[in-house]
């Protein structure tokens, strides 16, 4: 071949090959999904530093005394370790009933039941009770589960207004996310992994049992802990159910005294002390309470994405 | 329509549709007017062959005509599907596979299979091949077995050292021999391999074909491909599938053609064999 024939073929290829400029349109495009993200990261900051610049007092004053001394009604020796007690304690029950009901739920969704209308409709409902406002299950709790409690001889001293209820009405709320993150995690595990546990002869709960649900496992767990954590930062429902008051949870006692007595929870806490008309409760506690329950819950999402690396498979 | 209500009497259709069967023991499966419908529509239907002890029964055709579904009728793997349903005569030793008294888990452990992309199970090489074993409840000598179906599907040599290790740090090729050792572990009868190498490159592809020639002195192999080579190089018989529209007006599958696989090749008696196999379609 020669330069004679190719030069006219090669200047063409060379202008269809040249980079067009890019467009003020895509541009302003591309600054307008900047401004978004700045918005709201700046929001973020702002919220971080007025937190953080009300803590600061308390946090280099009191330090680690602020955590580990009970609620009081002096500004200069009250603490959260009730909230901590409270909210640790809440979450522990929201763990032991949610999870174990909310991973049988999935299972029995994705794996056993048969895909009918009655299947399906409940899987959309089950993402529709995902949806329902806090307060709604507050009042539930109220309603049901505070009466239930007390009927069944565990109100205490609270009436039904305790942990044990309030645990309760935060595993309910939070039930329907745990089966949707089962369900999804679930969802996720290869066909492949459960037709080869099937082609050497597996029974349903076999393949359930040792390949579909350690498959999922590191999924599942990640979700979980993000649940647990959201029952943790809850607050809504627990003001209707008993937490309210935020002053009387002591530690020292027996667990079903401490379980069925009046007691509090850390966002809870929070709450009552930004209405106190004392201006350090308001302006410097309650910061310094926040900070408390965002490094919390910053630990719960470490924990989460630390089980997920850890865990992770390749297929 | 259901299977029981539609199945011919497996006495009679057997005598009569093969009268060239050479003694009964020798065939490992028995097909009769074999049809699975997906739903309403028929995926396949009508199809009859033996397969025989010790030889390597290819089914080949064009995509949909249903040859991986009827694969998956022999281990009732098709009963994983809710819609689908199968209906005419699979025997199996003579015996009804979708009789009422066969439990599929027990069907499927005697009956192995291999999947078109290897799909070892997020575990270590040796729970891999332990793990059939190990819901049988067969193990004595759990080490043993798994040494020794790894050695059968040719992968021991290169495994040895790393046993405790993730199946998926394997290559794709050993990843698949793997499911090779994973399906003879349980001790089946017959291997089911549903394109094993599609997902292969022609190296591996070459080893997996050797093994299935050496592996066939102790089971029967069942092989469902693509590769028309492939089917000329390793099988005995051979059936070729294509889809015919004109019976239900959806697309169905058909068998066409069974016999030796030389024959198919070489003389085919159908002309939509002969057009399948040098290239004119498909």
């Amino acid at each position: 071949m020669t330069a004679d024939t190719t030069t006219p073929t090669r200047i063409a290829v060379a202008a269809k090959l040249q980079g067009r400029r890019v467009g003020w349109g895509e541009s302003a495009f591309q600054l307008a999904t900047l401004i978004g993200l700045l918005l709201s990261l700046g929001v973020l900051v702002a919220l971080l530093a007025d937190i953080v610049a009300g803590a600061w007092s308390v946090v280099t004053t009191r330090g680690a005394d602020f955590v580990s001394t009970p609620i009081s009604l002096s500004a200069d020796t009250a603490g959260v370790l009730n909230g901590i007690i409270g909210s640790v304690l809440l979450t522990i029950v929201v763990a032991v009933v949610a999870i174990p009901l909310g991973i049988a739920a999935a299972v029995y969704l994705e794996e056993y039941a048969a895909d009918t209308r009655p299947t399906r409709f409940i899987q959309t409902n089950v993402r529709n009770l995902a949806g329902v406002p806090s307060i709604v299950y507050g009042l539930l709790g109220l309603g049901v589960i505070v009466r239930l409690v007390t009927a069944l001889g565990a109100g205490g001293s609270a009436n039904g207004r305790n942990i044990i209820a309030g645990g309760l009405t935060l595993a309910v709320l939070v039930l329907p996310i745990v089966v949707i993150t089962t369900s999804e995690a679930l969802r996720a595990v290869p066909a492949g992994i459960r037709e080869a546990a099937y082609g050497v002869g597996a029974t349903q709960w076999e393949v359930t049992r040792h390949q579909v649900l350690p498959a999922a496992l590191p999924a599942i767990l990640t979700g979980t802990v993000l649940t647990l954590a959201r029952a943790f930062g809850e607050t809504a429902p627990l003001l209707l159910v008993g937490a309210a008051t935020g002053f009387f949870a002591t530690g020292g006692q027996g667990l079903m005294e401490q379980l069925s007595g009046t007691y509090t929870a850390l966002p809870v806490v929070v709450y009552s002390w930004s209405r106190q008309p004392d201006g350090a409760f308001r302006d410097e506690l309650a910061p310094a309470a926040i900070l408390v329950l965002l490094v919390l819950l910053l630990a719960a999402n470490a924990a989460a994405i630390i089980i997920r690396n850890r865990s992770e498979r390749k297929w | 329509m259901t299977a029981a209500e539609t199945r011919p009497d497996p006495e009679s259709v057997g005598a009569a549709a093969t009268p060239q069967r050479q003694g009964r023991e020798e065939v490992v499966f028995h097909l009769d007017g074999l049809s699975v419908h997906y739903g309403e529509f028929p995926a396949v239907k009508g199809v009859g062959l033996d397969v025989r002890r010790n030889e390597i029964t290819a089914l080949i055709g064009p995509s949909g005509c249903g040859k991986s579904t009827v694969l998956r009728s022999l281990n009732r793997m098709n009963d994983l599907i809710e819609i689908a349903k199968v209906s005419g005569l699979v025997e199996y030793h003579g015996v009804d596979l979708y009789g009422p008294a066969v439990d599929p888990v027990e069907v499927r452990r005697q009956i192995g299979m291999v999947f078109q992309k290897p799909n070892p199970f997020p575990k270590s090489i040796y729970d891999n091949v332990a793990f059939g074993p190990r819901i049988a409840k067969t193990d004595d000598d759990l080490d043993g077995l798994v040494e020794q179906s790894l050695r059968r599907a040719v992968l021991w040599d290169e495994v040895r050292d790393k046993l405790d290790q993730s199946a998926y740090a394997l290559s794709g090729g050993q990843q698949q021999r793997l499911c090779i050792a994973r399906a003879i572990a349980t001790s089946p009868d017959v291997l089911l391999m549903d394109e094993p190498c599609s997902a292969l490159d022609p190296i591996a592809t070459l080893r997996i074909e050797e093994l299935m020639v050496e592996l066939k002195s102790d089971y029967s192999i069942v092989i469902v491909t693509h590769n028309m080579q492939q089917a000329a190089r390793v099988s005995d018989r051979t059936a070729f599938f294509t889809v015919d529209e004109s019976v239900t007006g959806h697309r169905t599958g058909i068998l066409v053609e069974f016999d030796q696989t030389g024959k198919i090749f070489t003389n085919p008696s159908n002309p939509k064999t002969e057009d399948y196999i040098t290239g004119r379609f498909g």
